[in-house]
């Protein structure tokens, strides 16, 4: 059977396969999208929820998430002045909020910014100008704020969320939802009982100056919480990743405002 | 050809893909500290060697010589492409623990191997169930991996706490290097011993033996 061989039967081939093959790619991709897209957010939400201490596994189910999460409120902040953008700032900016990813715009020069090699202390090299923050308020005051981290560990960049209480002091809790650290050694900074260590810690010392530490050792008092055994530095990434957000070049500004305001306190 | 229990059963221990093909190691290192991840990877390796032998049998006779690496490549990819997207809609936790090894399950040695070694020469039916046995012999192993990797590692199976850790407030000192890469290749190996021990015909016969070392002088 020459024929089969032939380049005329060749292309034919490798055409007929070219496209049953982008059929099925394309249209499982096309069809599943708004599935994928629909665990993507309530996954961030789940996170943002249990950063906050507000979505525990064992008694919350996936159901609860969208209900739970209606309290808080998304607002974009510009870290160069340290301070909410109200909604004509973020038209200026073609923001819209409901469709806002802040990681998808990292490598975006109108939204992101690299960072200088003295300052970033938690080696992600750019990062997005706007951060989106969720804000949970009662009685017009702001009871919960959580805002993304991020930063390098051992293997790659772990992203989280970190909730503050309304005197953007107190620590409520701190989730990773993407890590590539190893099972069992880093990775256990998803352990809820490493996690349940950061509740009610405080960050800043009495002159505004980032206190809270990751410390080796037992790690004692309201600024420390004790490292992860056999994870030196995935919690020096940790560590590192809290130095920056929260300080000065990171939401430290922003918080430094709410505790001036009187939030809580 | 092979009757269709003998193709379905002989890759579980008389010629496992792993064990005595070794082929598809890579991935027998990487997803098996968790036993409920090795679970999902098994599943979709299965579904690709079997699908991937269906398609590529199904089209043997038109399939040009020349391209035909390629094109066994295309519907194989393709295959995981859709796996993966299918895992990412329903199971998007275990898709972000198995991240991009859904991907390789493109170069796994197995689901190619078996595409050209049997697809290329059988019809259809009996390829399919030879992906299908193919693909539970690489699971058989992972599983064994998994469970003494989980167990031994972090004291849990599927999740279920079996020896209380020390951290836990229990006894058991979580075993650190159970949780690396290292690991797999030592019980690999172990099991791989064990089944030629128990399976002598398995022992290959040695191709060459090494020369004894010669002195420098006779070098030059």
């Amino acid at each position: 059977m020459s024929s089969k061989d032939s380049i005329s039967r060749t292309l034919l081939v490798a055409f007929c396969l070219c496209v049953v093959c982008s059929i099925i790619v394309s249209g499982t991709a096309v069809i599943l999208k708004p599935l994928q897209d629909a665990n993507r957010v309530l996954d961030r939400n789940k996170n943002i929820l249990s950063a906050a201490g507000m979505f525990d596994s064992a008694t919350n189910s996936n159901e609860d998430v969208e209900m739970i999460f209606s309290q808080f409120t998304p607002r974009i902040v510009d870290l160069h002045t340290g301070e909410f953008l109200d909604d004509a700032q973020l038209e200026e900016l073609q923001i819209d909020i409901n469709n806002y990813d802040q990681r998808l715009v990292i490598n975006d020069a109108n939204y992101s910014e690299a960072i200088e090699r003295q300052q970033d202390v938690a080696s992600i090299k750019r990062r997005a100008i706007y951060p989106m923050v969720y804000v949970m308020e009662e009685a017009g005051e702001i009871d919960t704020i959580v805002v993304p981290v991020s930063g390098y560990g051992l293997w790659g960049i772990l992203y989280g969320f970190l909730a503050l209480e309304g005197d953007g002091n107190t620590v409520k809790g701190l989730a990773f939802y993407e890590l590539k650290e190893t099972p069992g050694l880093g990775a256990e900074v998803r352990n809820p009982r490493w996690m349940a260590l950061w509740p009610g810690k405080q960050v800043y010392g009495d002159n505004g100056d980032v206190r809270l530490r990751v410390v080796k050792g037992a790690g004692s008092g309201i600024y420390q919480v004790d490292g992860l055994s056999g994870a030196t530095l995935t919690s020096r990434g940790v560590d590192n990743l809290i130095q920056y957000w929260l300080g000065d070049d990171g939401f430290g500004p922003l918080l430094a405002d709410i505790r001036n305001s009187g939030g809580g306190e | 050809m092979a009757g269709a229990k003998q193709v379905l059963l002989t890759p579980l221990f008389e010629d496992n893909p792993i064990a005595l093909q070794i082929l598809g190691v890579c991935s027998a290192l990487a997803v098996t500290t968790q036993l409920s991840v090795t679970l999902v990877m098994c599943v979709a390796l299965t579904l690709v060697t079997a699908f991937s032998n269906l398609f590529i049998s199904m089209i043997r006779n038109h399939m040009p010589s020349s391209i035909r690496i390629i094109v066994q490549m295309t519907i194989i990819a393709s295959l995981v492409i859709a796996v993966d997207q299918f895992l990412q809609a329903f199971a998007f936790e275990i898709s972000k623990n198995l991240s991009v090894f859904v991907g390789l399950i493109i170069t796994n040695c197995i689901v190619m191997g078996r595409a050209e070694a049997f697809a290329m020469k059988n019809p259809p039916g009996i390829s399919f169930l030879d992906g299908i046995g193919n693909g539970m012999g690489y699971s058989i192993v992972l599983i064994s991996v998994a469970c003494i990797r989980e167990l031994f590692g972090s004291g849990s199976l599927l999740g279920y706490e079996i020896l209380p850790l020390i951290e836990n407030g229990g006894w058991y000192q979580g075993n650190g290097l159970m949780l690396l890469s290292p690991s797999a290749f030592f019980i690999i190996g172990f099991l791989i011993w064990g089944l030629r021990s128990v399976r002598k015909e398995q022992i290959e016969v040695r191709e060459f033996r090494i020369a004894p070392q010669s002195k420098n002088e006779g070098a030059f």
